[in-house]
């Protein structure tokens, strides 16, 4: 029988719903809520604004992370910036521009209601960073400045350099620490979540390793949040950082929790491509290079001339003859499957073949090595430092990566999965983006989440909750510890002959080639075939040294990898079910003439929630209609 | 190119630790710091022995984790370069190379090249911040910022807490940590509010920790890897002073 959701979004026109709901909603006592235990899993611009904000509401909070240190999670590197809908530019942005452009980028596969909350909220972010002494870009007058970022027709992009993520995240640490500092949220870092808890249906808690000691324990609260980022990594190649992981997640999912829209995976088009085998991960370029980047390759195959040596007319700059008006600024997901068409046929550039060149040389021409260097000279530093070449003597070559995840555990409109007591927030939900995230979005989406949403719906949780927090011996504490030990044995006890990068670096190639920019249900197929292969000889044959009772990265990225062998399968059903192309999803059976992504509105303008049923089993289908009141759907057009 | 090693490991934080030779082969100039060290990894794994233990994430220089004294240099010989960024061109055949831990007593080794960085997190927490909830804030707008105050401030906001500075240190100095906090706060009209209290604080919380007095040798303005400057540590001592004669005479 399957799951029946309720989304919960609150009756009333759109732009009443977040008045409406935070009129209505339940309260709790100031002096009761001391009495609730809050655990905020992931100190990401997610977690650390709502362990934050918990802690000044009153609430008693345990924050983890397994890094050595708040401020050091994944949303650290995000560069571009964060959006929000001031109109300070007086351009003409508003509330419901940011919401109707989230939803269009997002291809028409999001919730409405959420999505307009999300604009709605996004003033007061800035506000609340600025005030927190976030040092944003500014104008000569003092005023905030703004930049307009990811095809956007107004200017609501706001930027701390190259660097707002880490800005951003540096803010919400430090109010972090002062909760910290204060006593009301204890931090748990170098710790990380092996299962969550469940008693009677409800979340009660986590089991957890001190990666130090290597000491398994449980933690029990009221309510648990999961605000542990994407899953990019199961592509072992990803712009994510290293410790980038689906076990939180993927551990809810086995005990219950909804998957949502697994498949919408996003690839960034500027990225520098692999150099070796011994790549461990992938650097992003800012998308801004492509204002006055030509991107091209060579027309002829086989054609090894050095770049500066082939002649204008021996060159295809593919997007400008494809998208003559967009040219090379075409969105993510256009650029992107371009330039994987062009090395499909063997015209790719540098090691491997797996590149094209992005070439400044008619900017530099046209207005000067010293503005470009103005421009971009910091990019054009990091380029060199990773690649040895300089790119105002010589192209730059880039090629797509993934880099962000719409999918996560779905989550109702107060951001509670199905399991009562289990909120999301975050990357790792799936809530606003649809089936494609526009840039600058994510960051809004995390702080949104975590300092002005889930602060305020997780108290009509609370308000209404029966039975409140079990000792951490209850039996199913003590079960999901031993699960969770057992498994650790397991590993540690395989000693075969192959290391876990080995399998991770497997499945990565596995599922970039097949369930990667470009699917067919052949290649899906071939994929779930290949997948529990080789996950079976994981099991079997991994080397994982050291013991349990110690730091051990092989231990931990064992765990990690071994959760990505299962959730890269759910990824795959997602992808094989959805039959049609839409945002980060593109099948090649669902295009147009033109060989753009093809819609299919009336079967699948659903959120695609699936249920666990066991490994190697498939899960179950729930379906949430999208419903459109207040937007019409569109096909998107950029020639 | 073919490399020598010579690694410290050591067990945990109650076990001294030693020096160990490895022999890394065919390495690619290409190869990031970190991935020969994977590289190195990987093959004592396969011979199911332990990993080289070394803290890192981002891999692109902006989180911090990464640490590394490389031939007794913090983050390897590339000015304003993370070890994670650092690459392996700038080594050639035959290099010998020596990969230590932060040494500084308020960071113990954890193991082989990890050290606990906690101390850091504390002197954040004893002030490094405004003392804003969240709700309530006015308008983002409502006061301008000279550009070259919002500039300045972003400059010393920009350290990313590796520790490197310290381990420059001979006498494992944290002020160069310490003060781009308190500058980055005391340059935006946010911060300035508390910042009488907060150098007081951070600044106790510092020497509790057990980090040494500033000599002025400057040592960890080379190491830093974010290009923190000096001038960051002759604020705080300025507004040290003021705070403390301030809070004499109440
Ligand atoms: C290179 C790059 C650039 C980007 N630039 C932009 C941009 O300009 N604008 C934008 O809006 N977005 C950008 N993004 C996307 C954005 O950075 C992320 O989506 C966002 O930061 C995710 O935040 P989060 O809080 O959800 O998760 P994260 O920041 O990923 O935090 C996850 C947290 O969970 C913890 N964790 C995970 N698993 C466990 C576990 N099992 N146990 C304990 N703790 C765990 C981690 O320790 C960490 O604290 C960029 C992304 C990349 C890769
Ligand atoms: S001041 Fe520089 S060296 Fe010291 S912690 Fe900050 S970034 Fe690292
Ligand atoms: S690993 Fe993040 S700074 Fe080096």
């Amino acid at each position: 029988m399957s799951i029946k959701l309720n989304s919960k979004i609150p009756a009333g026109p759109l732009d009443d719903k977040w008045t409406r709901y935070r009129q209505e909603m339940k309260l709790v006592n100031p002096a009761n809520k001391r009495k609730f235990d809050v655990i905020v899993v992931g100190t990401g611009l997610a977690g650390a604004s709502a362990a934050a904000t918990f802690g000044e509401l009153g609430y008693n909070v345990k924050a983890f992370c397994f890094q050595d240190s708040p401020r050091r999670a994944h949303s650290i590197a995000a560069q571009g910036g964060i959006n929000a809908a001031k109109n300070y530019r007086n351009d003409g942005d508003s509330v419901y521009r940011l919401f109707y452009d989230t939803i269009k980028g997002g291809d028409f596969r999001s919730r409405e209601a959420n999505v307009y909350r999300l604009a709605e909220v996004s003033v007061h972010i800035i506000d609340q960073c600025v005030a927190q002494g976030v040092p944003f870009a500014r104008e000569y007058g003092g005023l905030l400045d703004n930049r307009s970022f990811g095809g956007a027709q107004v200017s609501r992009t706001f930027y701390a350099r190259g660097q707002t993520g880490q800005q951003l995240l540096l803010g919400a640490y430090q109010a972090l620490e002062r909760q910290i500092h204060l006593g009301s949220v204890k931090m748990y870092p170098r710790t990380e979540m092996l299962d969550i808890v469940l008693i009677d249906g409800q979340a009660k808690g986590i089991i957890a390793r001190d990666l130090v000691t290597g000491k398994i324990e449980a933690h029990s609260a009221n309510a648990v949040v999961l605000a542990t980022g994407g899953y990019g990594n199961v592509f072992f190649l990803s712009t994510n950082a290293k410790g980038c992981n689906v076990t939180a997640t993927y551990r809810a999912f086995k005990k219950g929790a909804l998957f949502a829209n697994p498949c919408y995976t996003q690839i960034h088009p500027t990225c520098i491509p692999v150099s070796g085998d011994h790549q461990s991960k992938l650097t992003l370029m800012s998308e801004s290079l492509r204002n006055d980047g030509r991107v091209w390759v060579p027309k002829k195959l086989g054609d090894n001339r050095h770049p500066g040596q082939i002649p204008d007319d021996a060159r295809d700059y593919y997007l400008e003859r494809k998208y003559p008006s967009y040219g090379n600024l075409a969105p993510r997901d256009i650029a992107s499957r371009a330039a994987k068409q062009v090395c499909d046929e063997g015209r790719g550039v540098g090691p491997g073949g797996r590149g094209v060149y992005l070439d400044f040389s008619d900017a530099i021409n046209r207005f000067g090595k010293h503005k470009i260097e103005e421009r971009y000279g910091n990019l054009f530093e990091m380029y060199e430092r990773i690649t040895g070449e300089n790119a105002y003597e010589q192209p730059m070559r880039i090629y797509p990566a993934v880099h962000y995840t719409m999918g996560g555990l779905w989550v109702d409109y107060e951001l509670m999965s199905n399991i009562p007591g289990l909120f999301v927030i975050g990357e790792a939900n799936f809530s606003d983006h649809g089936a494609n995230r526009l840039g600058a979005s994510a960051l809004m989406q995390g702080l949104a989440d975590g300092y002005f949403v889930l602060p305020q719906t997780i108290a009509g949780y609370f308000a209404g909750q029966k039975n409140g927090r079990y000792p951490n011996d209850h039996p199913e504490f003590r079960k999901a510890e031993e699960e969770a030990r057992s498994r650790i044995n397991k590993l540690l006890s395989i000693k075969g002959k192959r290391t876990v990068a080995d399998f991770h670096r497997e499945l990565g190639k596995l599922m970039w080639d097949d369930v990667g920019m470009a699917r067919t249900e052949a290649s899906l197929k071939q994929a779930l075939k290949r997948i529990p292969e080789i996950r079976h000889e994981f099991w079997e044959n991994v080397n994982v040294p050291g013991s349990a009772s110690e730091l051990n990265t092989a231990l931990e990225y064992a765990g990690r990898v071994a959760d990505f062998l299962e959730f890269a399968q759910l990824l795959a059903y997602d992808a094989l079910e959805r039959e049609e192309s839409c945002g980060g999803h593109f099948r090649e059976e669902y295009q147009t003439e033109d060989g753009e992504a093809l819609r299919n509105d009336e079967k699948f303008s659903y959120v695609a929630a699936w249920e666990f049923k066991g490994v190697d089993q498939f899960p179950e289908l729930t379906k949430e209609p999208l419903v459109y009141e207040e937007v019409r759907m569109t096909q998107r057009s950029y020639k | 190119m073919n490399l020598t090693l010579r690694i410290w490991r050591q067990k945990n934080a109650n076990t001294p630790g030693e020096f160990v030779t490895y022999e890394a082969k065919d390495v690619s100039p290409d190869m990031s710091f970190l991935e020969m060290l994977d590289v190195v990894n990987e093959e004592l794994m396969r011979r199911g022995e332990e990993p080289i233990a070394f803290d890192n994430d981002c891999r692109e220089g902006i989180c911090g984790m990464c640490s590394l004294m490389i031939n007794g240099v913090p983050h390897g010989p590339l000015p304003q370069t993370a070890t994670c960024q650092l690459h392996m061109r700038v080594y050639k055949d035959g290099d010998a190379i020596t990969i230590e831990p932060w040494r500084a007593a308020p960071f113990p080794v954890i193991k082989d090249l990890i050290v606990d960085r906690s101390a850091f997190d504390r002197i954040i927490q004893s002030g490094g911040y405004v003392s804003v909830s969240t709700g309530g804030a006015p308008d983002g707008n409502t006061l301008p910022i000279p550009k070259d105050d919002a500039d300045r401030a972003f400059d010393a906001a920009a350290c990313i807490g590796c520790g490197a500075c310290v381990a420059a240190c001979k006498n494992a100095s944290a002020v160069l940590f310490t003060s781009a906090k308190i500058s980055h706060l005391a340059l935006m009209p946010q911060g300035k509010v508390e910042q009488d209290r907060r150098v007081l604080k951070m600044v106790a919380q510092m020497d509790e920790e057990g980090f040494g007095a500033c000599t002025n040798i400057g040592s960890c303005e080379a190491a830093c890897p974010k290009g923190i400057t000096l001038d960051n540590i002759a604020r705080m001592n300025r507004l040290y002073l003021k705070a403390s004669v301030k809070s004499g005479l109440e």
